[in-house]
């Protein structure tokens, strides 16, 4: 049985079971109690979302096992990217409770969310690119969210349950460092909805390698698809003699090795211009500023692959709810 | 001496599975509780006479090598120093001290720190040394991230440790609550913030500021990493993240700044190519800031 807990007592009837907590088995277990009174069945919030977000095509998280990669700054780009076409409406959800970066990177700062009779609205960058974040919830810059796990569970549950995101191709997700609640809430809710995989970000050191092969060993255990790597900061061009240089270099084979390795496709490189920097302080697009850089290529190239992964992907939702009871 | 891992961890570290199962995670803490040994005692802590913790809200900004590089300068300057390391999701202070794949040790005392010297100088304890492999991921929600950062405050023994430097995940989360909890008995010398000169950093540390308030925690200062890159060819500095982001913060905040570590080829370099951190050229600011340490400890009655 699924629900049996590793380290369960002998013969445990599994916690989802309907003797769960009531068979002599469950004598003397610690979670008796718990057993026997918790509700079966799964939680009913993954049905609500799953109809909530039945109008979102596709649902990406963006990953990294470390902090400061670029995950936001690449998140906030692949939008822009997405969003440079009319028709495609792309949203941003900024799971990052503790530090949310988008609404800086998106130029939104200070911005408030609103309420309406069919959820909370969204904050608009463009028509077609939709943004949320813990950031629009707070009084000011300053304001600090010091919250232990389950708090952040109800928000991250309440975000994607209650965003009125309207008819969205692409929902992005953006995620904290690590491999802990946000992470195992937001596929967790997203269960009923699927999602359509995982984009994980790396820099080359061993160091930031290190932590992004856990990443990676975490979405293959919670069965998380991982739609490719990116290695970012790859080597700096400087602006003035528009020669390479390698500030954080690749001692151990970087991103492709490692996407190698774990059997997985490489997405590319993206290089450190000083100047994507400064369009994320100043909450601009880099791809509409600096139209002609490499980074901008390189960028447009990876945000291609991605579509084109997306495209081949079943948009149905029928199929989709067929997935998921597969799978449970 | 035996080593512990499998004893009291089997339920938790290394078979720790993903499971959405609330009942199990519960369980797990109920039973490796049971087997801490003294589960109110944090008195193993009360020889180590300062601790030190480094925060950033944000990620990557040099948090590890901020706290390695201070440990390597106070050990310089003749003093036992402790170095735990808290980010359980992302362990980082192993690899650049080339720990890996070393193991804890228990003796009558606690859990004994792995020394980077021989002459036990300069001790770590990081939750990869709990690790079977390097490659797992420790997927756990908050409550058994606070008990095991629980266990390693109780259980491990510093043996007169002068200073403890905690290093510390990105956010204002479990980790953090659960360290400052745990430590205001033993009045922390203070928090040492790390920025990065960028506005997505500075407002992250920002959020910290307000987080060690809150807590109260005093601030010893904050540390701007990576502020400018010199080009090899040309010589050109630039600031790759944009610059005199940490100064203004500190000023604005009203707190100490504690100085621009510069990007460095050689230590970005040298702590990826697996050479350990104590062969590295030292920094001059962490440097100074060990020496103000020092300082604040003499003016103490």
């Amino acid at each position: 049985m699924a629900d049996v807990p590793q380290d369960a007592p002998e013969h445990c009837p599994g916690t989802e079971s309907d003797s769960a907590g009531k068979s002599s088995a469950c004598q003397g277990c610690p979670n008796q109690t718990l057993c026997s009174t918790a509700p079966k069945g799964p939680d009913p919030v993954i049905l609500e979302i799953q109809q909530k977000l039945a109008s979102v095509k596709h649902k990406i998280m963006v990953v990294s096992g470390k902090g400061g990669v670029g995950k936001s700054t690449f998140t906030a780009h692949l939008a822009h990217g997405l969003a440079s076409s009319d028709t495609v409406q792309v949203g941003v959800l900024d799971v990052d409770i503790c530090g949310p970066s988008i609404p800086t990177i998106m130029g939104l700062e200070g911005e408030q969310v609103h309420q309406s009779s069919s959820g909370w609205s969204p904050i608009y960058v463009t028509d077609n690119l939709a943004v949320m974040s813990v950031g629009f919830l707070l009084k000011g810059p300053e304001d600090a969210v010091i919250w232990r796990g389950p708090r952040k569970n109800g928000l991250i549950k309440q975000f994607l349950r209650d965003v009125d995101w309207g008819e969205l191709d692409f929902l992005l997700i953006d995620t904290p460092p690590g491999t802990s609640d946000e992470h195992l809430s937001v596929v967790q809710y997203l269960n009923g909805a699927g999602i359509d995989g995982a984009i994980v970000l790396t820099t080359p050191q061993e160091v930031s390698l290190l932590d992004v092969r856990k990443e990676i060993n975490f979405c293959q255990r919670v069965e998380l698809p991982v739609i490719g790597v990116v290695e970012n900061m790859s080597m700096f061009v400087c602006p003035k003699c528009k020669k390479d240089s390698i500030i954080f270099p690749a001692t151990t084979g970087g991103g492709e090795k490692m996407a190698a390795d774990f059997n997985i496709p490489f997405l590319g490189r993206l290089p450190l211009d000083p100047r994507i920097g400064k369009c994320c302080d100043e909450g601009k697009s880099f791809l509409e500023e600096v139209p002609d850089s490499p980074a901008t290529d390189a960028f447009k190239s990876i945000i291609e692959k991605i579509r084109d992964y997306c495209s081949k992907r079943p948009v149905n939702k029928d199929t989709e709810t067929g997935e998921a009871a597969a799978q449970s | 001496m035996f080593i512990l891992t499998s004893l009291v961890f089997n339920d938790g570290v290394k078979k720790s599975s993903y499971s959405t199962c609330v009942n199990n995670i519960v369980s797990n803490i109920l039973q490796s509780s049971t087997l801490v040994p003294t589960p109110v005692g944090m008195e193993r802590l009360k020889s180590v006479q300062h601790v030190i913790v480094v925060l950033s809200g944000k990620g990557g900004v040099g948090k590890s090598t901020v706290a390695v590089q201070l440990a390597l300068a106070l050990r310089a300057k003749g003093k036992k120093v402790g170095l735990l390391d808290v980010d359980l999701c992302g362990p980082s202070i192993p690899k650049m001290f080339n720990l890996e794949g070393q193991s804890i040790h228990q003796c009558s005392e606690g859990w004994l720190p792995v020394y980077v010297d021989p002459e036990q100088k300069l001790g770590v304890m990081s939750i990869a040394f709990l690790l079977e492999n390097e490659e797992e991921a420790v997927i756990w929600r908050g409550p058994k991230k606070t008990a095991m950062i629980r266990q390693f405050l109780s259980d491990v023994h510093w043996q007169d440790t002068e200073y403890l430097i905690i290093d510390t995940p990105p956010g204002t989360s479990d980790e953090h609550i659960s360290v400052m909890e745990n430590l205001r008995a033993f009045n922390p010398d203070g928090a040492i913030l790390v920025t990065t000169p960028q506005a997505v950093a500075v407002g992250d540390v920002r959020r910290e500021l307000t987080f060690c308030r809150k807590t109260g925690i005093p601030v010893i200062g904050i540390i701007e990493n990576m502020s400018g890159y010199m080009c090899p060819h040309c010589s050109e500095c630039t600031n790759i993240f944009s610059s005199g982001g940490g100064e203004a913060l500190a000023k604005e905040a009203g707190v100490q700044f504690l100085g621009c570590v510069p990007v460095t080829k050689e230590l970005a370099a040298g702590v990826s190519a697996g050479q350990s951190a104590t062969q590295l050229p030292s920094v001059p600011a962490i440097e100074k800031v060990a020496d103000r340490l020092i300082a604040l400890d003499k003016d103490l009655p």
